[in-house]
């Protein structure tokens, strides 16, 4: 019976999600009768609800919890002016409505600078409508990268592609390889998101006690998905042969393919959840509060990172000291492009530099003071929580060198993934080079730079702190462009997301704006899982060979 | 076998002599070019820059141009061109975008003559001009093209593609134009003179064009390969580049080398995962022409050892070797391939293709008798001088099967009148089994009242329930009438059981006897299949099944023993026997028959009794009725047997009504089997809606995500032609309703009719309550429209 009741719920959000006006009303009608039949149910709230109105009220305001999320997300003005309207109605009724904790979708920017889903674009508009009509929500995700459409478009199309089109692992194993990836971060907030999905398209609930309790082929992707999230370069064909010739729990090179994309694509994705600080979704825990406002303002992730009120004035004093900070950059990047054939480094001096950035970018410290226990509830998704990064950088192992010339993405990577897990290689290739060729021309205040220069380094310095060296670039460049609140900055993201902090984001690149500050988001984010992919291909293909 | 003496009169100088043979390198190599004379070959790679020369027997090992204490980043070769024109020079293009050149002729042991280091990004190619000395080209990652006049020290001229990276520059062979070929997937084609713009540019392929290589003799033919992988043909000689050929190859296309005096064969090798080179002739786009298995790892470089010579081939690879290979020992794809083609047709036709030699030399066969038709068709393909390949002329055999034309449409109206869910599980088999009686398939209706009685779970069935359905049974007319002398019929059909079966075999779809010629369709069969040992097979479930049932009656024997048999069960039974008109039956009679002589306490049970008081005595020993499951093992045989005969339909609808009951009982990707075969025949006779209930009602993974697939409907505007974005019923860009109701004016939201004539249309039910009036379009183009 729970199930039959469960799968209508399921159906009821759904319809919402239509383009045409009509079915989203009558959807509506649907909701607000249910509403108010299950608040008849509860009866009265002053009497202490018995043990069976605990289920009945638990689910109301799960529904209720939706409500408030449509309110604010929907894409639908129609839908989201009805939902507000609902739960006015529920609350002059005497239930209790939940409100929203934080302040908008992310953490580090403020509510107002990031794009209202009331107040955008058609182009923006439709690709909101979209994503709602596919996932029938629209996350706080989308809503920061909304500062960047065309790039919306390509991240969401390969992501819809990757978890609901034609591929060769079931959906349910798609979004648990989501969960195992973003759990290895210590994501909640995309561990939460997943959870759902996984149980919407019938996955086992038993499967999220722990990956023990997951079937055995799942559980051999832990070794890689550790591996990859971590120490990508220590990826060898041995480790695919494992997976591949496992007997009756082998998987198929197309199936592994799959997998290892969507590893990659959930780790980045970690790294830009909190390098932008993305709060939890409001209808999901920790999104929303059924308590009255008087209690904390804090999220309890805010206060775990040290950020409270206490950084508010921070602005004003970065103000002064890094005045000009936009026009020195500017400065350098137009020596470099000047200077370029006038001071011909030495073969020797190139190979040096490269590999004096790749060591020092071993010892940028992230945050290491704070050591940060991964709570229960998500490190049950991995085994060996203790297995990160630092735990190389400070035995200073070294990380051999990968030429980018001999195993790149464009010829190689590119080939064996359209091969075994067709049009997936194309919807990569466009999205890594929307990535990398984004560009408004426009630097802070200013206006027709070419930021290629800038750009490149940013992409050039992630790939080099995985080892993956171009023979034609400059590894001096970064050192004239990245400074060291900005190296810190993508050295936390990248190599350990979970334990970025406000602080970190509010310290670089201070006069530039938070669209520009997600734009390098997006870069490290791609680049992250270009170089990850880059290695797990690589592998693959020697297992093949 | 190609002839040698050919090779030496098309050599000018010296002759070319060698066998397949190949040397270990010390690192992989990335590009490979040998010097004019053919007796020397470079080797260039990230870590290897070597010069071999060629002998009789071996590589031999005569420079290493690799020097210095740290060799740089220089060395670092991306690709190597040696000049044709004078033999002591060289050009490398390094991966940190220098360009050198090397002299051989210097004294010092560091050979490096000029560097150029113009280029920001890696560069991918460097070529030199076929007759002018010292014109270099390169072309690099930064998407320029540059010139070097090697006599100075900065390039003369340089050429910006306006797009991305370079893959590759290929000087023309007689003129002063040069092709370049992008990431973007373009080709560009630039006069050397003119830096300030292309001539041409044409889009190739989809995604980085890798490689491009201008035809040697057939001046205007440019082979381009890309990621794609294609290999494509270009007439450039027109004024719009033209694909005149195009290669599907199996992996993206990395080298691309015409071979040397044939006018349609060219060489290839690919970026990843396949090993091999091939070499295509272009007019056979489909078999390569030769291939070279050789390698281990992806080979990076191949090129003809002698302009003029198509026999030796060269080539490095990623697994650090290098090979010489002699055209006479590839292999030849073509041998291996197998012209001879079987297909079966939708009403059971049998279409064979195959060399004609094979045909003509069986000229013993009989002709056909009587109904089936044999329809010998000859293609000859005209015989091309140039051509090498082998002549296959094919001659194609259709066998129909049988006069009667309709004889599939027992298929149809059954697939169209089962009821495979919406009601419970007795009501399905009683209407299944009306449905296939009525379409005179008497076994398979028997079939299903079997499985209505063996999984009716007698425990908690009511009564009613059953007596309800038996007299509904009992109705029937066909059940009423019987005679007793059919157990001559069923040795009859188990008799003819023996030569039918070459029939079953021959066609899977239809199965039908009675026909005079059986045996000579055996023995056709024979000739063609070579083997009826699956028809033995079949004898095999039957006898099991009989084993099966025998079991089953002794333990239940004790028990049912205890009330008398209904006479009318026999009759009943015998009267459903009776129809020798299709071969499914016999498993039914052979299964049947021991139980017609022997066992007859298991009568009740598989037979409608129609005496009520009868059913009202057994009512409690049913209650004592063996579990559902005990019949699982028999019915997995019967639907195995069932499909086994092809008759795939009946499997995919027992196994969809049981359910639960059964499905657990045979393995997975046998059902899917089943079910895509049964989805298949359903869509192939346009029975769109039951196959997609049958796609529903599935319970297999593999095939319910059937109908998530390709659920994207793309639609343009009505008016102006374009892809509709999906922003609702308004085109964006001529801002007016699509798909309005030329009755109503409304837009139609849901089922859209239009005529094929004018294209207006509208609301369904409009446009047929108009057309009821009028047969004139409703929006007044004065069409007379016609709707099918």
């Amino acid at each position: 019976m729970m199930e039959v009741q469960d799968q209508e719920s399921l159906g009821r959000w759904d319809r919402l999600g239509s383009r045409d006006l009509s079915t989203r009303l009558e959807a509506m009608e649907i909701i607000s009768q249910e509403v108010t039949r299950k608040v008849e149910a509860i009866g009265p709230l002053t009497s202490s609800p018995p043990a069976t109105g605990t289920v009945l009220s638990s689910d109301l305001n799960d529904i209720l919890a939706h409500l408030l999320m449509l309110s604010k997300r929907c894409p639908f003005e129609d839908v989201r002016e009805r939902c507000i309207q609902l739960l006015q109605e529920v609350q002059d009724l005497g239930v209790r409505i939940p409100r929203p904790l934080g302040n908008g979708p992310s953490r580090f920017i403020p509510e107002k600078e990031i794009l209202q889903v009331s107040k955008v674009d058609s182009r923006t508009q439709s690709i909101f409508e979209d994503a709602f009509a596919a996932l029938g929500r629209l996350d706080n995700i989308s809503l920061v990268m909304g500062f960047h459409p065309q790039y919306l478009e390509s991240f969401l199309r390969t992501q819809h592609y990757l978890l609901q089109m034609d591929g060769p692992l079931p959906l349910h194993y798609r979004h648990y390889i989501g969960i195992m990836a973003a759990a290895r971060h210590q994501c909640s907030y995309l561990v939460n998101l997943h959870v759902n999905d996984f149980l919407q398209v019938g996955g086992d609930a038993k499967w999220l006690n722990g990956l023990g309790e997951a079937p055995q082929k799942l559980q051999q992707l832990g070794e890689l998905n550790k591996i990859l999230a971590h120490r990508p370069w220590l990826i060898t064909k041995e480790h695919m042969e494992a997976l591949l010739k496992a007997e009756e729990h082998s998987w198929s090179l197309a199936e592994l393919i799959h997998a290892v994309v969507l590893l990659t694509h959930y780790h980045s994705l970690a790294s830009f959840t909190f390098g932008c600080g993305i709060t939890p979704e409001i209808h999901c825990d920790g999104g929303h509060t059924f308590r009255p406002p008087s209690l904390s303002q804090y999220c309890v992730c805010d206060i775990a990172n040290g950020n409270g009120h206490a950084n508010l004035h921070d602005d004003q004093l970065g103000d002064q000291d890094m005045c000009g900070e936009v026009e020195v950059l500017m400065e350098r990047m137009k020596q470099l492009q000047e200077c370029r054939d006038d001071e011909e480094a030495s073969q020797e001096e190139m190979a040096t530099r490269f590999e004096r950035e790749k060591t020092e970018s071993m010892l940028v410290v992230t945050s290491e003071d704070e050591e940060c226990v991964p709570s229960r509830d998500i490190s049950r998704h991995f085994e060996d929580p203790s297995y990160g990064y630092k735990d190389f950088s400070r035995r200073g192992e070294h990380v051999p060198t990968f030429r980018a010339q001999d195993y790149s993405w464009e010829d190689h990577g590119y080939s064996l993934v359209n091969r075994l897990y067709p049009d997936v290689g194309q919807m990569l290739d466009e999205k890594f080079q929307m990535a990398y060729n984004l560009t408004y021309n426009t630097m802070a205040t200013h206006k027709d730079v070419d930021t290629s220069m800038l750009r490149r380094a940013i992409w050039n310095y992630i790939h080099c702190m995985f080892g993956i060296r171009y023979d034609d670039y400059d590894y001096g460049e970064i050192n004239q462009l990245l400074d060291r609140s900005f190296k810190i900055y993508i050295k936390t993201m990248v190599c350990s997301p979970e334990k970025t902090t406000k602080r970190m984001y509010e310290s670089f690149w201070r006069q530039f704006q938070h669209s520009e500050k997600v734009h390098v988001n997006l870069l490290l984010m791609e680049a992250r899982m270009q170089a990850e992919l880059l290695y797990a291909l690589r592998a693959i293909t020697r297992y093949m060979t | 076998m190609e002839k040698m003496s050919r090779v030496t009169t098309a050599l000018s100088s010296n002759t070319i002599s060698g066998k397949t043979m190949f040397c270990h390198l010390d690192a992989p190599a990335n590009a490979i070019s040998v010097c004019r004379d053919a007796s020397q070959v470079v080797v260039a790679g990230r870590n290897i820059f070597k010069i071999y020369t060629i002998e009789e027997e071996q590589f031999v090992e005569k420079l290493n141009l690799r020097v210095g204490r740290k060799p740089s980043l220089n060395f670092s070769c991306a690709d190597v061109m040696w000049h044709q024109m004078e033999e002591n020079l060289l050009a490398t293009a390094a991966t940190n975008g220098a360009v050198v050149t090397w002299n051989l002729g210097k004294p010092s042991r560091n050979k490096q003559d000029q560097l150029f280091t113009e280029h920001k990004r890696t560069v991918n190619k460097v070529c030199f001009h076929p007759t002018e000395v010292y014109m270099l080209l390169s072309g690099s990652q930064d998407g320029l093209m540059k010139c070097f006049d090697l006599r100075k020290k900065e390039s003369v001229s340089t050429f910006s593609g306006q797009s991305e990276s370079v893959r590759d520059v290929q000087f023309s062979m007689k003129d002063f134009t040069f092709a370049a070929s992008f990431e973007n997937g373009n080709v560009q084609l630039w006069d050397i003179r003119r830096p300030d713009r292309y001539e041409r540019m044409f889009t190739a392929h989809t995604g980085p064009v890798f490689c491009c290589d201008w035809h040697p003799d057939d001046r205007g033919w440019l082979a381009t390969g890309g990621r794609d992988k294609m290999v494509k043909v270009w007439d450039m000689t027109t004024n719009r580049a033209k694909e005149i050929y195009c290669v599907q190859t199996i992996a993206s296309v990395a080298r691309v080398k015409w071979r040397p005096e044939k006018r349609f064969h060219l060489a290839t090798c690919s970026m990843m995962v396949d090993h091999n080179i091939y070499v295509w002739d272009i007019r056979r786009p489909f078999i390569p022409f030769a291939t070279f298995e050789e390698h281990k790892d992806v080979t990076t470089g191949i090129v003809w050892r002698h302009q003029h010579d198509p026999y030796f081939l060269l080539s490095g690879s990623k697994d650090s070797t290098l090979y010489q290979h002699m055209f006479k020992d590839a292999t030849r794809p073509v041998d291996k391939a197998n012209p001879e083609g079987l297909c079966f047709g939708l009403m059971g036709d049998l279409a064979f293709a195959a060399k004609e030699s094979l045909i003509n030399s069986d000229t013993n066969r009989k002709p056909y008798p009587g109904g089936d038709r044999r329809n010998p068709l000859f293609f000859f393909k005209k015989t091309d001088p140039t051509e090498q390949f082998a002549h296959v002329s094919s001659a194609l055999t259709i066998y129909q099967t049988g006069l009667d034309s309709n004889h599939m449409d027992w298929f149809v109206s059954t697939a169209q009148r089962y009821l495979l869910t919406g009601k419970p599980f007795a009501e399905l088999c009683d209407h299944n089994a009306k449905v296939a009686r009525e379409l005179k398939r008497p076994q398979v209706s028997t079939t299903w009242t079997m499985l209505r009685i063996m999984f009716s779970d007698p425990a908690n069935l009511p009564a009613a329930g059953l007596n309800h359905s038996l007299s509904k049974l009992g109705s029937l007319p066909l059940m009423n009438s019987f005679s007793l002398k059919e157990m001559g019929s069923v040795l009859a059909s188990e008799s003819r059981l023996e030569r039918g079966k070459g029939d079953s075999r021959q066609d899977n779809i239809h199965l039908e006897t009675g026909n005079s010629h059986i045996s000579n369709n055996n023995e056709e069969n024979e000739e063609t299949e070579g083997s009826d040992g699956p028809a033995e097979c079949m004898f095999g479930d039957a006898e099991l099944d009989d084993d099966d049932l025998y079991s089953m009656d002794h333990e239940n024997q004790a028990e049912e023993q205890e009330y008398t048999l209904p006479q009318e069960g026999f009759q009943l039974r015998h009267e459903i026997v009776d129809n020798p008109s299709a071969p499914e039956h016999f498993q039914q009679d052979k299964a049947d028959s021991p139980h017609v002589s022997g066992n007859e306490a298991e009568v009740p049970c598989l037979t409608p009794i129609e005496s009520f008081s009868l059913i009202s005595i057994s009512q409690p020993l049913f209650t004592h009725h063996l579990p559902a499951s005990f019949f699982c093992p028999i019915v997995r045989e019967m639907l195995s047997y069932y499909a086994e005969q092809g008759d795939v339909q009946m499997a995919v609808s027992v196994l969809i009504v049981l359910g639960e009951k059964i499905r657990k009982e045979i393995d997975d990707l046998t059902q899917e089997h089943w079910y895509m075969s049964y989805i298949d025949m359903l869509q192939r006779f346009e029975l769109w809606n039951v196959s997609n209930e049958v796609i529903k009602l599935s319970t297999c993974s593999a095939i319910t995500c059937l109908n998530q697939t390709s659920t994207t409907l793309h639609i343009n505007c009505s008016n102006c032609k374009r892809p509709m974005s999906s922003k609702g019923w308004m085109c964006d860009r001529c801002h007016q309703c699509a798909s309005i109701c030329a009755v109503c004016h409304h837009v139609v939201k849901g089922l859209f009719v239009w005529c094929q004539g004018c294209s207006h249309g509208g609301h369904l039910e409009h446009i047929m309550n108009w057309l009821k009036s009028s047969a004139h379009c409703p929006a007044g183009c004065g069409h007379m429209c016609e709707y099918t």
